[in-house]
């Protein structure tokens, strides 16, 4: 069963009918065959009208959709050889936050990744993607030992940010963020991080402190999700869809305004309609980021890296 | 404690109400209700007498005792572009910034002086929770990453004071970008051997807690400052639990293990000269 979205709507009753046909006459039955063909242009074309001009609250919902690839879905596609790798040698391995060796196109990478999982079994083992201290302290350890072994850093981030729990917060939340942060930015070789959902505040910028930030078409970067903005600010969490236009969260606004370096296209009607597109569309994106990164040197990678956040906000948006 | 605030107070508390006490004479301390001179107040560093309750205070009086004598040069920051996303909620963002800058006379949410500590050159930023709940967008980031310019430039040490109820909304995901920024002016400021500390105030808490903070070679925070990532309103929502006695306060952080000291008001400035002087070996030696 597809899962539809409200401003799907349109799109849902044409599919609706279709399915009919078919089942009313079975499979490829001649007669219906031209109806079906017609309605399914029309539904392409809804489709393609609705998905060119999403507002950000609408782009949030496709980017928390429920079907959307998952971190482990691009891992699982793209890299070969992978080695998941655990903990945080102090406390705890944290499944919010995949992390391990593998190839990518046959090189040697390390991999991170925030994974929200895909049904209601997985969701509570990966904790809803919600990474707890442990998880970004096993992203700063491997990030590390990727900069010991020159091994570039691709991370995958979704989540709607890090988890706000007592025992989160006993062992220091912000401690491992911050942590996090400065090995993304410390590290010696190429760190590449794709947004594929959920860019959730800190639980996102710890994993996406690179010299690459890409995002996925659909995806949105927020500094707190719409809902939380709009209680704040509106008083009211029915304000989403304002707060979320009002924050600039889109993959579009987001370059506009220099945040992020490149916006990586979804095939029409979301990632999540066609993964296989989508993850060829990010593995070629990846590529093409890696690329010119590989070349550089460790010292050079850093004084980049650096400037680029430096240069951050101080350029308004026209 | 004396018979002033034994007799005189409770019964002024009565007499006046809570409202019409003129402000100006008299304060309240909100931990524990009782009636202080303001002026006695201002003499103890805004430490409640009753309660030894560490005040919210001004970013301006937090500098002059902070530094020897209280003698100091604060320098100017960068200004980078008012209202980056042209963001309105109820209220313009600009008109906000207008207000609070009106209220407080801060540009922003920061300040950076420079002047002795102990005797030693230091370089200081202070964050003020009177603008806008401190938070933390581009004005905040330049102003760590210029203070950082400053004490590289000065070969001195970087003492923040953080105020911040997290980041700047109204700057969107730009305000969420200053982690990243922040946590690079404490790269530029330690790899040039200088010593990074952090003093936590009455409240740190978001992106403020999750960057530059809690990467300081030493933290230290006021007593029973509320200090966290995520809001304890956030928390209890999520885990549908009662959050345990004194949670994200300064002594709870001690006693994880997040902290390296809790000191009183009183005792900073020469609590953080000692430490400077400790740390600073390699440049005496040099010298
Ligand atoms: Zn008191």
């Amino acid at each position: 069963m597809r899962i539809f979205l409200e401003f799907e709507k349109p799109v849902a009753e044409l599919e609706a009918k279709i399915e009919e046909l078919r089942r009313m006459v079975g499979d490829d039955s001649i007669s219906v065959a031209d109806e079906v063909a017609k309605l399914s242009e029309k539904a392409d074309r809804q489709l393609r009208t609705i998905y060119g001009k999403l507002t950000a609250w609408q782009k949030t919902q496709v980017a928390r959709h429920p079907d959307r690839p998952k971190a482990s879905d691009y891992i699982s596609a793209l890299i070969t050889d992978f080695t998941p790798l655990a903990g945080d040698r102090a406390f705890a391995d944290d499944a919010a936050v995949l992390g391990g060796l593998g190839r990518f196109r046959g090189r040697s990478v390390m991999v991170l990744g925030t994974e929200k999982g895909s049904d209601t079994e997985s969701r509570v083992k990966h904790n809803f993607g919600m990474a707890k201290p442990e998880g970004y302290r096993k992203a700063r350890r491997l990030i590390e030992l990727a900069g010991r072994f020159g091994i570039p850093v691709l991370c995958f981030v979704d989540t709607s940010g890090a988890y706000p729990g007592i025992d989160a917060e006993a062992r220091g939340q912000a401690e491992a963020i911050a942590r996090s942060i400065e090995a993304c930015l410390g590290a010696p070789v190429p760190v590449v991080a794709a947004v594929i959902g959920e860019g959730g505040s800190g639980g996102a910028v710890a994993l996406a402190s690179g010299d690459a930030v890409l995002m996925l078409e659909h995806a949105v970067y927020s500094v707190i999700s719409p809902e939380g903005c709009a209680a704040i600010l509106w008083k009211d969490s029915a304000q989403a869809p304002a707060a979320a236009e009002a924050m600039r969260i889109t993959a579009e606004d987001l370059k506009r305004l220099k945040l992020i370096d490149g916006i990586i296209p979804e095939p029409v009607g979301g990632a999540h309609r066609d993964p296989q597109a989508a993850i060829a569309a990010i593995a070629a994106a990846i590529d093409a980021a890696l690329q010119p990164l590989l070349k550089l040197d460790g010292a050079t990678l850093i004084s980049r890296r650096r400037a680029k956040f430096l240069e951050m906000g101080r350029e308004a948006l026209a | 404690m004396n018979w002033l605030t034994e007799y005189v107070r409770p019964k002024i508390r009565t007499l006046f109400g809570q409202r019409d006490v003129p402000d100006n004479l008299w304060g309240q301390c909100s931990a524990c209700q009782q009636m202080v001179f303001n002026a006695e107040l201002d003499k103890n560093l805004r430490v409640c007498s009753h309660c030894g309750h560490h005040m919210r205070v001004k970013a301006t009086q937090r500098l002059s005792w902070t530094f020897d004598g209280g003698k100091h040069t604060r320098i100017d920051l960068p200004k980078p572009p008012v209202d980056p996303l042209k963001f309105r909620d109820s209220k313009r963002y600009v008109d906000r910034l207008k207000d609070y800058r009106e209220k407080t006379h801060l540009d922003d949410a920061i300040v950076v002086a420079h002047g002795t500590i102990g005797g030693h050159r230091a370089v200081v930023a202070v964050m003020s929770f009177d603008f806008m709940g401190g938070s933390m967008g581009s004005a905040v980031g330049e102003g760590i990453v210029a203070a950082a310019k400053l004490a590289v430039l000065q070969d001195a040490p970087l003492i923040v004071f953080t105020a911040s109820g997290g980041a700047r909304m109204q700057e969107g995901t730009i305000s969420l970008m200053q982690m990243p920024r922040t946590v690079i002016a404490t790269q530029m400021v330690k790899e040039k051997g200088l010593p990074f500390i952090t003093v936590l105030t009455d409240p740190t808490t978001g992106g403020v807690t999750a960057s530059f903070t809690m990467l300081g070679d030493i933290q230290i925070a006021e007593p029973g400052a509320e200090i966290g990532f995520a809001g304890a309103r956030v928390i209890e929502q999520t885990v549908r639990e009662k959050l345990p006695e004194g949670f994200q306060r300064s002594e709870y952080l001690l006693s994880h293990g997040i902290l390296d000291l809790v000191v009183k008001r009183a005792e900073m400035n020469a609590t953080l000269g000692r430490l400077i002087g400790l740390l600073r070996v390699k440049q005496l030696d040099a010298a």
